[in-house]
Protein backbone atom coordinates (compact mmCIF):
# COMPACT_ATOMS: atom_id res chain seq x y z
CA UNK A 1 0.00 0.00 0.00
CA UNK A 2 2.47 2.56 0.76
CA UNK A 3 4.86 1.26 -1.65
CA UNK A 4 2.02 2.23 -4.21
CA UNK A 5 1.49 5.38 -2.29
CA UNK A 6 5.19 6.51 -3.16
CA UNK A 7 4.55 5.52 -6.58
CA UNK A 8 1.93 7.77 -7.20
CA UNK A 9 3.14 10.12 -5.52
CA UNK A 10 6.27 10.48 -7.62
CA UNK A 11 4.52 10.31 -10.81
CA UNK A 12 2.26 13.54 -9.18
CA UNK A 13 5.57 15.55 -8.15
CA UNK A 14 7.73 14.43 -11.43
CA UNK A 15 4.17 15.47 -13.75
CA UNK A 16 3.96 19.09 -11.31
CA UNK A 17 7.48 19.02 -12.41
CA UNK A 18 6.53 19.83 -16.13
CA UNK A 19 3.83 21.79 -15.51
CA UNK A 20 5.82 24.20 -13.59
CA UNK A 21 8.39 23.54 -16.29
CA UNK A 22 6.52 24.27 -19.16
CA UNK A 23 4.54 27.27 -17.61
CA UNK A 24 8.09 28.87 -16.84
CA UNK A 25 9.35 28.75 -20.74
CA UNK A 26 5.82 29.94 -21.63
CA UNK A 27 6.00 33.09 -18.95
CA UNK A 28 9.93 33.97 -19.81
CA UNK A 29 8.74 33.65 -23.94
CA UNK A 30 6.01 35.86 -22.45
CA UNK A 31 7.77 38.46 -20.58
CA UNK A 32 10.35 38.70 -23.49
CA UNK A 33 7.83 39.07 -26.34
CA UNK A 34 4.85 41.45 -24.55
CA UNK A 35 6.55 44.44 -25.68
CA UNK A 36 7.24 43.52 -29.34
CA UNK A 37 3.71 42.01 -29.45
CA UNK A 38 2.04 45.52 -28.14
CA UNK A 39 3.89 47.61 -30.36
CA UNK A 40 3.34 45.27 -33.06
CA UNK A 41 -0.33 45.58 -32.14
CA UNK A 42 -0.05 49.62 -31.96
CA UNK A 43 1.73 49.82 -35.43
CA UNK A 44 -0.60 47.99 -37.49
CA UNK A 45 -3.57 50.45 -35.60
CA UNK A 46 -2.01 53.40 -36.69
CA UNK A 47 -1.26 52.20 -40.15
CA UNK A 48 -4.65 51.20 -40.14
CA UNK A 49 -5.72 55.00 -39.10
CA UNK A 50 -3.54 56.42 -41.44
CA UNK A 51 -4.88 54.54 -44.47
CA UNK A 52 -8.05 56.39 -43.88
CA UNK A 53 -6.44 60.17 -42.81
CA UNK A 54 -3.21 60.28 -44.09
CA UNK A 55 -0.19 61.27 -41.56
CA UNK A 56 0.48 64.37 -43.90
CA UNK A 57 -2.96 65.86 -42.93
CA UNK A 58 -2.75 65.58 -38.80
CA UNK A 59 0.10 66.90 -36.42
CA UNK A 60 -1.25 64.80 -33.28
CA UNK A 61 -0.90 61.11 -32.19
CA UNK A 62 -4.50 59.94 -32.32
CA UNK A 63 -3.44 56.63 -30.44
CA UNK A 64 -2.90 59.04 -27.71
CA UNK A 65 -6.02 61.15 -28.41
CA UNK A 66 -8.52 59.18 -27.54
CA UNK A 67 -12.22 58.46 -25.96
CA UNK A 68 -14.22 55.47 -25.15
CA UNK A 69 -18.15 55.15 -26.15
CA UNK A 70 -20.68 52.87 -25.33
CA UNK A 71 -23.35 52.55 -27.97
CA UNK A 72 -24.12 48.87 -28.35
CA UNK A 73 -26.86 49.55 -31.32
CA UNK A 74 -24.70 52.10 -33.21
CA UNK A 75 -20.96 49.77 -32.76
CA UNK A 76 -22.45 46.75 -33.23
CA UNK A 77 -20.38 45.80 -30.09
CA UNK A 78 -21.39 45.48 -26.20
CA UNK A 79 -18.33 47.06 -25.17
CA UNK A 80 -17.10 50.27 -24.93
CA UNK A 81 -15.44 51.51 -28.53
CA UNK A 82 -12.44 53.46 -28.38
CA UNK A 83 -12.23 56.11 -30.84
CA UNK A 84 -9.20 57.69 -32.01
CA UNK A 85 -9.59 61.48 -32.91
CA UNK A 86 -7.25 63.29 -35.39
CA UNK A 87 -6.43 67.26 -35.21
CA UNK A 88 -4.05 69.35 -36.89
CA UNK A 89 -3.53 72.26 -34.77
CA UNK A 90 -5.99 71.75 -32.01
CA UNK A 91 -8.53 71.68 -35.16
CA UNK A 92 -10.51 68.75 -35.13
CA UNK A 93 -10.17 66.89 -39.05
CA UNK A 94 -11.30 63.44 -38.60
CA UNK A 95 -12.53 60.67 -35.89
CA UNK A 96 -11.44 56.73 -36.33
CA UNK A 97 -13.13 53.88 -34.65
CA UNK A 98 -14.41 50.54 -35.01
CA UNK A 99 -17.48 49.00 -35.98
CA UNK A 100 -19.11 45.49 -35.96
CA UNK A 101 -21.62 44.45 -38.23
CA UNK A 102 -23.31 41.37 -36.60
CA UNK A 103 -25.25 40.11 -39.68
CA UNK A 104 -22.44 39.29 -41.71
CA UNK A 105 -22.82 35.96 -43.86
CA UNK A 106 -20.74 33.66 -41.67
CA UNK A 107 -20.69 36.05 -38.78
CA UNK A 108 -19.64 39.48 -37.16
CA UNK A 109 -17.53 41.83 -39.18
CA UNK A 110 -15.32 43.86 -37.45
CA UNK A 111 -14.37 47.18 -39.86
CA UNK A 112 -12.36 50.58 -39.19
CA UNK A 113 -14.76 53.81 -40.38
CA UNK A 114 -13.30 57.35 -40.64
CA UNK A 115 -15.45 60.26 -40.38
CA UNK A 116 -14.08 63.48 -41.27
CA UNK A 117 -15.08 66.50 -39.34
CA UNK A 118 -17.63 67.66 -41.93
CA UNK A 119 -19.15 64.44 -41.70
CA UNK A 120 -17.80 63.25 -45.16
CA UNK A 121 -16.82 59.05 -44.71
CA UNK A 122 -12.91 59.44 -44.41
CA UNK A 123 -12.92 55.55 -45.69
CA UNK A 124 -13.85 52.18 -44.20
CA UNK A 125 -11.46 49.15 -43.53
CA UNK A 126 -12.39 45.61 -42.77
CA UNK A 127 -10.50 44.30 -40.21
CA UNK A 128 -11.27 40.71 -39.78
CA UNK A 129 -14.12 38.39 -40.85
CA UNK A 130 -15.09 35.20 -42.03
CA UNK A 131 -16.59 35.29 -45.29
CA UNK A 132 -16.81 33.14 -47.93
CA UNK A 133 -13.10 33.49 -49.95
CA UNK A 134 -13.88 34.37 -53.13
CA UNK A 135 -17.48 35.95 -53.38
CA UNK A 136 -18.53 37.90 -49.36
CA UNK A 137 -14.17 38.48 -49.14
CA UNK A 138 -14.54 41.53 -51.85
CA UNK A 139 -14.96 43.62 -48.71
CA UNK A 140 -11.44 43.63 -48.21
CA UNK A 141 -9.50 46.65 -49.86
CA UNK A 142 -6.71 44.35 -51.46
CA UNK A 143 -9.19 42.01 -53.04
CA UNK A 144 -11.52 44.60 -54.80
CA UNK A 145 -11.81 48.52 -54.84
CA UNK A 146 -15.52 47.88 -53.59
CA UNK A 147 -14.88 49.36 -50.08
CA UNK A 148 -13.85 52.36 -51.58
CA UNK A 149 -16.74 53.64 -52.81
CA UNK A 150 -17.65 54.73 -49.53
CA UNK A 151 -14.46 57.08 -49.52
CA UNK A 152 -16.47 60.95 -49.43
CA UNK A 153 -19.69 59.36 -49.08
CA UNK A 154 -22.15 61.37 -46.23
CA UNK A 155 -25.55 61.13 -44.92
CA UNK A 156 -26.75 63.41 -48.07
CA UNK A 157 -24.78 61.46 -50.56
CA UNK A 158 -26.75 59.34 -50.75
CA UNK A 159 -29.83 60.45 -48.96
CA UNK A 160 -31.22 57.55 -46.29
CA UNK A 161 -33.02 55.49 -48.50
CA UNK A 162 -29.77 55.23 -50.96
CA UNK A 163 -27.73 53.38 -47.94
CA UNK A 164 -28.05 50.21 -49.38
CA UNK A 165 -27.27 47.25 -51.75
CA UNK A 166 -28.84 48.20 -55.42
CA UNK A 167 -30.90 44.95 -55.05
CA UNK A 168 -32.64 46.47 -51.95
CA UNK A 169 -33.21 49.52 -54.10
CA UNK A 170 -29.77 51.47 -52.77
CA UNK A 171 -26.78 52.64 -54.73
CA UNK A 172 -24.06 50.18 -53.28
CA UNK A 173 -23.06 47.49 -55.53
CA UNK A 174 -23.57 43.86 -54.77
CA UNK A 175 -21.43 40.72 -55.48
CA UNK A 176 -22.49 38.47 -57.98
CA UNK A 177 -23.35 35.33 -55.30
CA UNK A 178 -22.99 37.65 -52.29
CA UNK A 179 -25.01 40.11 -51.19
CA UNK A 180 -25.47 39.37 -47.68
CA UNK A 181 -21.94 40.50 -47.10
CA UNK A 182 -22.24 43.93 -48.59
CA UNK A 183 -25.59 44.84 -47.08
CA UNK A 184 -24.38 43.88 -43.24
CA UNK A 185 -21.12 46.49 -44.63
CA UNK A 186 -23.29 49.12 -45.62
CA UNK A 187 -26.12 49.15 -43.33
CA UNK A 188 -23.05 49.51 -40.30
CA UNK A 189 -21.51 52.16 -42.18
CA UNK A 190 -24.65 54.09 -42.12
CA UNK A 191 -25.37 53.56 -38.52
CA UNK A 192 -22.17 54.40 -37.81
CA UNK A 193 -22.28 58.23 -39.62
CA UNK A 194 -25.86 58.40 -37.90
CA UNK A 195 -24.03 58.01 -34.72
CA UNK A 196 -21.40 60.52 -35.41
CA UNK A 197 -24.42 63.33 -36.90
CA UNK A 198 -25.85 63.10 -33.40
CA UNK A 199 -23.13 62.52 -30.98
CA UNK A 200 -20.30 64.74 -32.86
CA UNK A 201 -19.39 66.55 -30.43
CA UNK A 202 -18.58 63.87 -27.85
CA UNK A 203 -16.82 61.66 -30.32
CA UNK A 204 -14.33 64.84 -30.67
CA UNK A 205 -14.25 66.10 -26.94
CA UNK A 206 -11.03 66.61 -25.34
CA UNK A 207 -9.99 63.54 -23.01
CA UNK A 208 -10.07 63.87 -19.28
CA UNK A 209 -6.72 65.11 -18.37
CA UNK A 210 -6.14 61.68 -16.41
CA UNK A 211 -5.48 59.42 -18.75
CA UNK A 212 -2.16 58.16 -17.44
CA UNK A 213 -4.09 56.25 -14.28
CA UNK A 214 -5.35 53.77 -16.52
CA UNK A 215 -2.72 53.56 -19.70
CA UNK B 1 18.89 -0.35 -28.58
CA UNK B 2 19.32 -0.63 -32.29
CA UNK B 3 21.66 0.92 -34.45
CA UNK B 4 19.59 3.97 -36.04
CA UNK B 5 19.16 4.24 -39.75
CA UNK B 6 19.10 7.41 -40.51
CA UNK B 7 18.49 7.11 -44.45
CA UNK B 8 15.20 4.98 -43.38
CA UNK B 9 14.67 7.45 -40.34
CA UNK B 10 14.69 10.38 -43.45
CA UNK B 11 12.58 8.64 -46.06
CA UNK B 12 9.70 7.35 -43.75
CA UNK B 13 9.20 11.10 -42.32
CA UNK B 14 9.37 12.51 -46.16
CA UNK B 15 7.79 9.95 -48.06
CA UNK B 16 7.47 6.43 -47.14
CA UNK B 17 5.07 7.14 -43.49
CA UNK B 18 4.92 11.04 -44.41
CA UNK B 19 2.29 12.46 -41.60
CA UNK B 20 0.05 13.83 -43.84
CA UNK B 21 -0.05 11.37 -47.33
CA UNK B 22 0.18 8.33 -45.89
CA UNK B 23 -0.95 8.70 -41.56
CA UNK B 24 -3.12 11.06 -42.69
CA UNK B 25 -2.19 13.07 -39.50
CA UNK B 26 -3.02 16.66 -38.90
CA UNK B 27 -5.90 16.62 -41.69
CA UNK B 28 -7.58 19.60 -39.11
CA UNK B 29 -4.52 22.69 -39.45
CA UNK B 30 -3.85 20.91 -42.97
CA UNK B 31 -7.40 21.21 -44.51
CA UNK B 32 -7.46 24.65 -42.91
CA UNK B 33 -4.57 26.88 -44.06
CA UNK B 34 -3.77 25.63 -47.18
CA UNK B 35 -5.32 27.90 -49.28
CA UNK B 36 -2.09 29.50 -50.48
CA UNK B 37 1.71 28.13 -50.40
CA UNK B 38 2.95 30.90 -47.76
CA UNK B 39 0.50 29.33 -45.46
CA UNK B 40 1.51 26.16 -46.00
CA UNK B 41 4.64 26.98 -45.53
CA UNK B 42 4.05 29.22 -42.49
CA UNK B 43 2.06 26.70 -40.79
CA UNK B 44 4.37 23.96 -41.85
CA UNK B 45 7.90 25.51 -40.55
CA UNK B 46 5.74 26.21 -37.29
CA UNK B 47 4.92 22.81 -36.52
CA UNK B 48 8.36 21.41 -37.55
CA UNK B 49 9.89 23.98 -34.94
CA UNK B 50 7.65 22.36 -32.46
CA UNK B 51 8.19 18.80 -34.01
CA UNK B 52 11.80 19.72 -33.02
CA UNK B 53 11.18 21.16 -29.45
CA UNK B 54 8.97 18.25 -28.32
CA UNK B 55 10.96 15.14 -29.97
CA UNK B 56 14.41 16.33 -28.47
CA UNK B 57 12.68 17.19 -25.16
CA UNK B 58 10.91 13.98 -25.25
CA UNK B 59 13.69 12.11 -26.04
CA UNK B 60 15.88 14.18 -22.85
CA UNK B 61 13.53 12.80 -20.61
CA UNK B 62 13.04 9.42 -21.74
CA UNK B 63 14.15 7.58 -18.58
CA UNK B 64 12.95 10.25 -16.30
CA UNK B 65 9.67 9.51 -16.83
CA UNK B 66 7.17 6.42 -16.01
CA UNK B 67 5.06 4.98 -19.01
CA UNK B 68 1.54 5.71 -16.85
CA UNK B 69 1.85 9.41 -17.14
CA UNK B 70 3.65 9.81 -20.65
CA UNK B 71 1.00 10.53 -22.45
CA UNK B 72 0.05 13.80 -20.00
CA UNK B 73 4.16 14.97 -19.84
CA UNK B 74 4.18 14.81 -23.50
CA UNK B 75 1.18 16.87 -23.96
CA UNK B 76 2.45 19.35 -21.51
CA UNK B 77 5.43 19.91 -23.14
CA UNK B 78 4.04 20.34 -26.77
CA UNK B 79 1.76 22.56 -25.23
CA UNK B 80 4.48 24.54 -23.94
CA UNK B 81 6.13 24.64 -26.90
CA UNK B 82 3.07 25.68 -29.14
CA UNK B 83 2.37 28.54 -26.78
CA UNK B 84 5.75 29.81 -26.77
CA UNK B 85 6.25 29.68 -30.58
CA UNK B 86 2.57 31.36 -30.95
CA UNK B 87 4.09 34.21 -29.06
CA UNK B 88 7.38 34.46 -30.81
CA UNK B 89 5.51 34.63 -34.12
CA UNK B 90 3.07 37.15 -32.80
CA UNK B 91 6.15 39.32 -31.82
CA UNK B 92 8.37 38.36 -34.68
CA UNK B 93 6.08 37.50 -37.64
CA UNK B 94 3.09 39.71 -36.79
CA UNK B 95 1.03 39.79 -40.56
CA UNK B 96 1.84 36.42 -40.90
CA UNK B 97 0.32 35.67 -37.55
CA UNK B 98 -2.98 37.91 -38.44
CA UNK B 99 -3.45 35.17 -41.33
CA UNK B 100 -2.19 31.85 -39.26
CA UNK B 101 -3.10 33.25 -35.77
CA UNK B 102 -5.92 30.86 -34.80
CA UNK B 103 -4.60 27.68 -36.68
CA UNK B 104 -1.18 27.99 -34.28
CA UNK B 105 -2.54 26.53 -30.86
CA UNK B 106 -4.13 23.58 -33.27
CA UNK B 107 -0.68 22.55 -33.73
CA UNK B 108 -1.46 21.00 -30.28
CA UNK B 109 -4.37 18.59 -31.45
CA UNK B 110 -1.94 17.97 -34.58
CA UNK B 111 -1.76 14.00 -34.32
CA UNK B 112 1.36 14.01 -35.88
CA UNK B 113 3.45 15.33 -33.01
CA UNK B 114 2.21 13.60 -30.08
CA UNK B 115 2.47 10.23 -32.40
CA UNK B 116 5.98 10.57 -32.78
CA UNK B 117 7.05 11.92 -29.39
CA UNK B 118 5.16 7.94 -28.39
CA UNK B 119 6.43 5.87 -31.35
CA UNK B 120 9.59 7.31 -31.84
CA UNK B 121 11.64 9.78 -29.93
CA UNK B 122 10.41 8.53 -26.25
CA UNK B 123 12.42 5.31 -27.38
CA UNK B 124 15.80 7.31 -29.11
CA UNK B 125 18.89 9.39 -28.23
CA UNK B 126 18.19 13.35 -28.62
CA UNK B 127 20.41 12.73 -31.99
CA UNK B 128 17.96 10.33 -34.13
CA UNK B 129 14.85 12.09 -32.21
CA UNK B 130 16.22 15.33 -33.77
CA UNK B 131 16.59 13.72 -37.39
CA UNK B 132 13.20 11.92 -36.92
CA UNK B 133 11.96 15.52 -35.90
CA UNK B 134 13.21 17.40 -39.07
CA UNK B 135 12.01 14.86 -41.20
CA UNK B 136 8.91 14.30 -40.43
CA UNK B 137 8.25 18.29 -39.74
CA UNK B 138 9.55 18.40 -43.83
CA UNK B 139 7.75 15.97 -45.06
CA UNK B 140 4.41 17.70 -43.24
CA UNK B 141 5.60 21.09 -44.68
CA UNK B 142 6.26 19.65 -48.19
CA UNK B 143 2.41 18.33 -48.29
CA UNK B 144 1.26 21.56 -46.80
CA UNK B 145 2.76 23.66 -49.48
CA UNK B 146 1.87 20.93 -52.51
CA UNK B 147 -1.81 21.29 -51.75
CA UNK B 148 -1.15 24.83 -50.74
CA UNK B 149 0.21 25.57 -54.22
CA UNK B 150 -2.62 23.46 -56.11
CA UNK B 151 -5.06 25.30 -53.93
CA UNK B 152 -3.56 28.60 -54.76
CA UNK B 153 -3.03 27.96 -58.74
CA UNK B 154 -6.87 26.29 -58.92
CA UNK B 155 -8.97 28.94 -57.05
CA UNK B 156 -6.91 32.14 -57.68
CA UNK B 157 -4.63 31.49 -60.35
CA UNK B 158 -1.25 32.81 -58.82
CA UNK B 159 1.59 30.87 -57.07
CA UNK B 160 3.12 32.49 -53.72
CA UNK B 161 1.18 35.00 -53.43
CA UNK B 162 1.65 37.37 -50.23
CA UNK B 163 5.33 35.77 -49.76
CA UNK B 164 6.60 39.28 -47.57
CA UNK B 165 4.19 37.67 -44.75
CA UNK B 166 6.92 35.31 -43.96
CA UNK B 167 10.03 36.58 -45.77
CA UNK B 168 9.95 40.07 -45.15
CA UNK B 169 8.55 43.17 -47.31
CA UNK B 170 11.31 42.33 -49.87
CA UNK B 171 9.86 39.61 -51.28
CA UNK B 172 6.86 41.39 -52.24
CA UNK B 173 7.43 40.43 -56.11
CA UNK B 174 7.44 37.00 -56.05
CA UNK B 175 3.98 36.34 -56.93
CA UNK B 176 3.89 34.69 -59.81
CA UNK B 177 0.47 35.16 -61.86
CA UNK B 178 -0.09 31.70 -63.51
CA UNK B 179 -2.96 32.53 -65.47
CA UNK B 180 -3.59 36.26 -66.27
CA UNK B 181 -7.51 37.39 -66.05
CA UNK B 182 -8.05 34.36 -64.39
CA UNK B 183 -12.00 34.34 -63.22
CA UNK B 184 -11.05 31.78 -60.12
CA UNK B 185 -12.07 28.72 -59.23
CA UNK B 186 -14.03 28.58 -56.40
CA UNK B 187 -14.46 25.22 -55.00
CA UNK B 188 -10.53 24.61 -54.51
CA UNK B 189 -10.47 27.81 -52.43
CA UNK B 190 -13.01 26.43 -50.16
CA UNK B 191 -12.99 23.59 -47.25
CA UNK B 192 -14.05 21.07 -49.86
CA UNK B 193 -11.33 21.95 -52.32
CA UNK B 194 -8.69 21.28 -49.70
CA UNK B 195 -10.52 17.34 -49.30
CA UNK B 196 -10.46 17.29 -52.91
CA UNK B 197 -6.93 17.80 -53.61
CA UNK B 198 -5.90 15.90 -50.51
CA UNK B 199 -7.33 13.06 -52.00
CA UNK B 200 -5.75 13.55 -55.13
CA UNK B 201 -2.18 14.11 -54.33
CA UNK B 202 -2.66 10.52 -52.16
CA UNK B 203 -3.91 9.29 -54.95
CA UNK B 204 -0.93 10.66 -56.93
CA UNK B 205 1.57 9.39 -54.59
CA UNK B 206 0.15 6.09 -54.57
CA UNK B 207 0.04 6.15 -57.92
CA UNK B 208 4.30 6.73 -58.20
CA UNK B 209 4.73 4.16 -55.12
CA UNK B 210 3.26 1.44 -57.44
CA UNK B 211 5.44 2.94 -60.29
CA UNK B 212 8.54 2.58 -58.17
CA UNK B 213 7.72 -0.57 -56.94
CA UNK B 214 7.30 -2.54 -60.36
CA UNK B 215 10.45 -0.47 -61.91
CA UNK B 216 12.15 -2.22 -58.76
CA UNK B 217 10.91 -5.77 -60.22
CA UNK B 218 9.96 -6.87 -56.56
CA UNK B 219 7.05 -6.54 -54.41
CA UNK B 220 8.63 -5.44 -51.31
CA UNK B 221 11.07 -2.65 -50.83
CA UNK B 222 14.46 -3.25 -49.88
CA UNK B 223 14.61 -1.47 -46.63
CA UNK B 224 18.36 -3.06 -45.40
CA UNK B 225 19.66 0.02 -47.28
CA UNK B 226 19.33 2.87 -46.23
CA UNK B 227 21.99 4.67 -48.28
CA UNK B 228 19.38 6.29 -51.11
CA UNK B 229 16.53 8.22 -50.61
CA UNK B 230 13.94 8.03 -53.27
CA UNK B 231 12.29 11.67 -54.15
Amino acid sequence: MSGMLRKTGSAALVLGLFALTGTGLVAIVHGTTAERIADNERKALLHGIHALVPPAEIDNDPLADTVELTAPEAFGSEQPVTVYRARKGGREIAVVFTVVAPDGYSGAIRMLVGIRADGRLAGVRVVAHRETPGLGDKIEARKSDWIRDFDNRSLRDPKADGWAVKKDGGVFDQFTGATITPRAVVAAVHRALRYYASHREAMFLVAQREESTDG
Amino acid sequence: MAEVNYGQVVRDGLWTNNAAFVQLLGLCPLLAVTGSVVNGLGLGLATTLVLIGSNVTVSLIRGVVRSEIRIPVFVLVIASFVTAIELLMNAYLYQLYQVLGIFIPLIVTNCAIIGRAESFASRHAPGPALIDALATGAGFTAALVVLGGLRELLGQGTLLAQMELLLGDGFSGLTLTVLPDYRGFLLAALPPGAFIGLGFLVALKNVIDRRMERRAGIKSIEITNGTTVEE
